[in-house]
C-alpha cells in the first residue's frame, strides 16, 4: 500500500467503521455537508446519508450526552466535538455521565462511546483554540484516552476504540495531518506504548503532536523515543525498560507543566525506576501562559526540538 | 403564590386501576417515611431527597409506560425506580450501601439503576439526564424499535443549558421522547419566579416547536390520563413536553432548614395531598372503603418492613472489589 496522510488515515478509519457496522454513526458540528472542519469526514455524507453522518447544532453538551444515550441504547456513536477547546462545553456529560455510569450503576451499564477531537497548538490559532488538555482527561477513571501520533495509529485506533465497551476519547493532531506513512490494515495494539526510535543515551517519552519534535531532538542526542499512544491507562513498561538501558529520561508534553501528564509519568518513574536513573527526570512542557497568537511567541510557548536537546544536555551537566 | 383548590370530582378511571394507582402512591409514601426514619437512625447516609407529596406524578406516569420503554430520572427517584419495577428490597439495600442493592452499593439514594427494567438512573447533575434521554430515543428511532424514552426532571433543570440543547435536538431529530417536568416550584430553595424570566415552562418547550401538555400533578388520575396521551404522542408523532404541577412536602434534602418558604404555604399544599384527596374521591364514588384503604396501606407497610429486613440482612461488598466495574472487564 502506498503512503497516505494522517488525515486520509482518519477518513479511511471512519469510512471502514461506517461500512462495517450498521450501529456506527458519526455526529458533530459540520461533519456532514461541510465535510468536517479539517476535511476528515469529507465525502462520507454522500456515501452514508444524513442519519449516519449527522450534522448537529452547536450543542456540545447536548449531542455528547445524546451520544451517551445512543450508546446505552445499543448504537456505536462516534461523537466529534471538533476540538478539545469545545469539549469543555461537554465536560459534564463526559466526566459526570460517560465516565461514571458503569461504576455508579454497579456494573450494569457500559457506555461504548467514542468521542473524537482535534487538539494541540502550533497553527497561530491563539489561546482559545490551542489547548492541549489530554492530561486533564487522563486524570479521570472510567474513560480511556488515546493519542494516535502515527499514520498507522490514525488508521487503526478508531476501530479499536469502537470495539471497546467503555468510553474512549480519541485525540487527533492537526499538527500531524499532513504527515505521510504506510498503513498495514492490521489491527493496532490498543494498550501499550511503543519505541519509535532506538537510541542509547537518553529516553525521550512523548505522545501526539510532539512525536516528530522528539524524534528530531533524539537524532541529535542519540535518544530513544517512546510514544505513549494510550494516555489512560498508561503503559510505562517500555519506558522503564528503555530507562534501564539509557539511565536518563526526558518527558515531552505539550500540556502545561503544573499537574500535567508529564508530571504523572515522572512520578511513576520515581516510583518504579528510581534506582535505574543516573540523573533526575527532566520535562519539556508548554510554558505556563495561554498560547499566544504571534508566531514567535507561540513557538516560544511550546516544546521545541531545541528545548528538548537542551533538557537532555542538562542531564549530563 | 396562590394555591389552587384540591383535586376534586369524579375519577373517570376503571376502579381497579384507581386502586392500583392509590397502592402505588402508598408504597412510595410508606417507603420514604421509613427512609427518613432510617436516616435519623444513621442507617442511610449521604444525601436523601424525599419525593413525599409528589407521588401522583411517578404513579400516574409510570403506569402509562410500556415494559420496553426507557426511563431516565433524577436524584429524587426512589418512587420512580420502585414503580418502574425495581424491588423495594433492592432499593432499600442500595440506600444501606449493601451489595444486594440495585447499584451494588456504588450509587446510594441518588443513583438507583436497573438494566432489567431499562431504568437509566438516578442522575444527580441537574439536567444531566435530558441529553441522555434524547440519545436513548435517537437509538430507538435508528433501530426502529417501538420504545419511548420517558425522562423525569424538576423545573430547576429548565435553567440549565442541557434543557435547551435537549429540547432543540429532540425536536430537530423528531425522536420518541417524553420530557416529564415535575414542577414543584422550588429548585432547592429558589422559587421559580426568582430564577426564571419566563415562568411558563410549556412556553419554553413550545419555543422549540415541541408539543406540550400541562396538568395538575397532585391529581393522579389526571396525571395518568395525560401521561397516556404523552406516551402515545411520543411513540407516534415525536417529542413532547409535559409539565406536572406538584409540590414537595418535605425539605429538599435532610440538610435543609426550609428558610425559603412559609409553613402556611406547605400546609396549604398538603390540603392538595395526592393520596388523601384521591382516597376521598374514590370513597365518595363508592370505589373504596376505609377497610380496603387500610388493607392497601398495611400491604405497603409490610413491604417496607420486609425491605428493611432485606437491607439489614444484606452484606458489605469486600473492599478489595473496590475497583471493579470502573471499566468493563475484558
Amino acid at each position: 500500500m502506498s503512503a497516505i496522510s494522517y488525515r486520509e488515515a482518519l477518513r479511511l478509519a471512519l469510512d471502514e467503521a461506517l461500512e462495517k457496522d450498521e450501529r456506527v454513526f458519526l455526529m458533530g458540528e459540520d461533519v456532514g455537508k461541510y465535510g468536517g472542519t479539517y476535511a476528515v469526514s469529507k465525502g462520507l455524507l454522500e456515501k452514508y446519508g444524513p442519519e449516519r453522518v449527522r450534522d448537529t447544532p452547536l450543542s456540545e453538551l447536548g449531542f455528547t450526552g445524546a451520544g451517551i444515550g445512543a450508546a446505552l441504547g445499543g448504537m456505536r456513536p462516534i461523537v466529534e466535538v471538533m476540538t478539545v477547546n469545545f469539549s469543555l462545553l461537554a465536560l459534564d456529560q463526559i466526566v459526570n455521565t460517560a465516565a461514571l455510569l458503569r461504576h455508579m450503576s454497579g456494573g450494569q451499564f457500559s457506555v461504548p462511546l467514542v468521542v473524537r477531537m482535534a487538539t494541540g497548538a502550533g497553527r497561530q490559532l491563539a489561546a482559545q483554540h490551542s489547548h492541549s488538555l489530554e492530561g486533564w482527561y487522563a486524570h479521570i477513571p472510567g474513560i480511556k484516552i488515546v493519542a494516535p501520533a502515527t499514520v498507522e495509529d490514525a488508521r487503526g485506533m478508531l476501530a479499536a476504540a469502537l470495539a471497546d465497551p467503555d468510553p474512549v476519547l480519541l485525540f487527533e493532531y492537526p499538527a500531524l495531518f499532513e504527515t505521510k506513512g504506510e498503513v498495514s490494515g492490521e489491527k493496532v495494539d490498543f494498550a501499550s506504548s511503543k519505541v519509535r526510535r532506538q537510541g542509547s543515551k537518553v529516553t525521550i517519552v512523548t505522545y501526539g503532536g510532539c512525536l516528530p519534535k522528539a524524534i528530531k531532538a533524539a537524532e541529535e542526542v542519540d535518544g530513544e523515543v517512546i510514544d505513549l499512544r494510550v494516555l489512560r491507562p498508561l503503559d510505562l513498561a517500555p519506558v522503564i525498560a528503555s530507562v534501564r538501558k539509557t539511565r536518563r529520561a526526558v518527558v515531552v508534553d505539550e500540556g502545561w507543566r503544573s499537574g500535567g501528564l508529564a508530571a504523572e509519568v515522572m512520578a511513576r518513574l520515581m516510583e518504579q525506576a528510581f534506582y535505574e536513573l543516573d540523573a533526575p527526570v527532566a520535562r519539556v512542557c508548554s510554558e505556563e501562559v495561554p498560547v499566544p497568537y504571534a508566531k514567535h511567541l507561540e513557538e516560544a510557548a511550546l516544546p521545541q526540538p531545541e528545548k528538548i536537546v537542551a533538557a537532555v544536555k542538562g542531564l549530563f551537566a | 403564590m396562590k394555591v389552587p383548590p384540591p383535586p376534586s370530582g369524579k375519577v373517570g378511571l376503571p376502579a381497579e386501576l384507581s386502586l392500583q394507582l392509590l397502592a402505588d402512591m402508598l408504597r412510595i409514601r410508606r417507603m420514604e417515611e421509613k427512609c427518613a426514619e432510617l436516616y435519623g437512625a444513621g442507617k442511610i447516609r449521604g444525601f436523601l431527597h424525599l419525593y413525599i407529596g409528589e407521588e401522583a406524578v411517578a404513579a400516574g406516569a409510570m403506569r402509562a409506560l410500556a415494559p420496553g420503554d426507557n426511563v431516565v430520572a433524577t436524584y429524587r427517584e426512589h418512587g420512580h425506580a420502585l414503580l418502574r419495577g425495581v424491588s423495594m428490597d433492592r432499593i432499600m439495600a442500595e440506600m444501606y450501601g449493601k451489595q444486594e442493592g440495585c447499584s451494588r452499593g456504588r450509587g446510594g439514594s441518588m443513583h438507583l439503576f436497573d438494566a432489567a427494567t431499562r431504568f437509566y438512573g438516578g442522575n444527580a447533575i441537574v439536567g444531566g439526564g435530558l441529553p441522555l434521554a434524547a440519545g436513548l430515543a435517537l437509538a430507538a428511532k435508528l433501530k426502529q424499535e417501538p420504545r419511548v424514552t420517558a425522562c423525569f426532571f424538576g423545573e430547576g433543570a429548565v435553567a440549565e443549558g442541557a434543557f435547551h440543547e435537549s429540547m432543540n435536538l429532540a425536536q430537530l431529530w423528531q425522536v420518541p421522547v417524553a420530557y416529564l417536568c415535575e414542577n414543584n416550584l422550588y429548585a432547592m430553595g429558589t422559587a421559580l419566579e426568582r430564577s426564571e424570566s419566563q415562568t411558563d415552562l410549556c412556553a419554553k418547550a413550545a419555543s422549540y416547536g415541541m408539543a406540550t401538555l400541562k396538568v395538575d400533578g397532585m391529581d393522579v388520575a389526571a396525571v395518568h390520563e395525560t401521561a397516556l396521551r404523552a406516551r402515545e404522542y411520543a411513540a407516534k408523532k415525536g417529542p413532547i413536553f409535559v409539565e406536572f404541577q406538584t409540590y414537595r412536602f418535605r425539605a429538599h434534602s435532610m440538610f435543609d432548614p426550609e428558610l425559603y418558604r412559609e409553613k402556611s404555604e406547605v400546609e396549604a399544599w398538603k390540603e392538595r395531598g395526592p393520596i388523601h384527596t384521591f382516597t376521598a374521591r374514590l370513597k365518595a364514588q363508592k370505589q373504596l372503603t376505609e377497610e380496603r384503604f387500610l388493607e392497601l396501606d398495611r400491604a405497603a407497610q409490610a413491604e417496607v418492613e420486609k425491605a428493611v429486613a432485606f437491607a439489614e440482612a444484606g452484606t458489605w461488598e469486600p473492599a478489595q472489589n473496590l475497583t471493579q466495574d470502573v471499566m468493563t472487564p475484558a
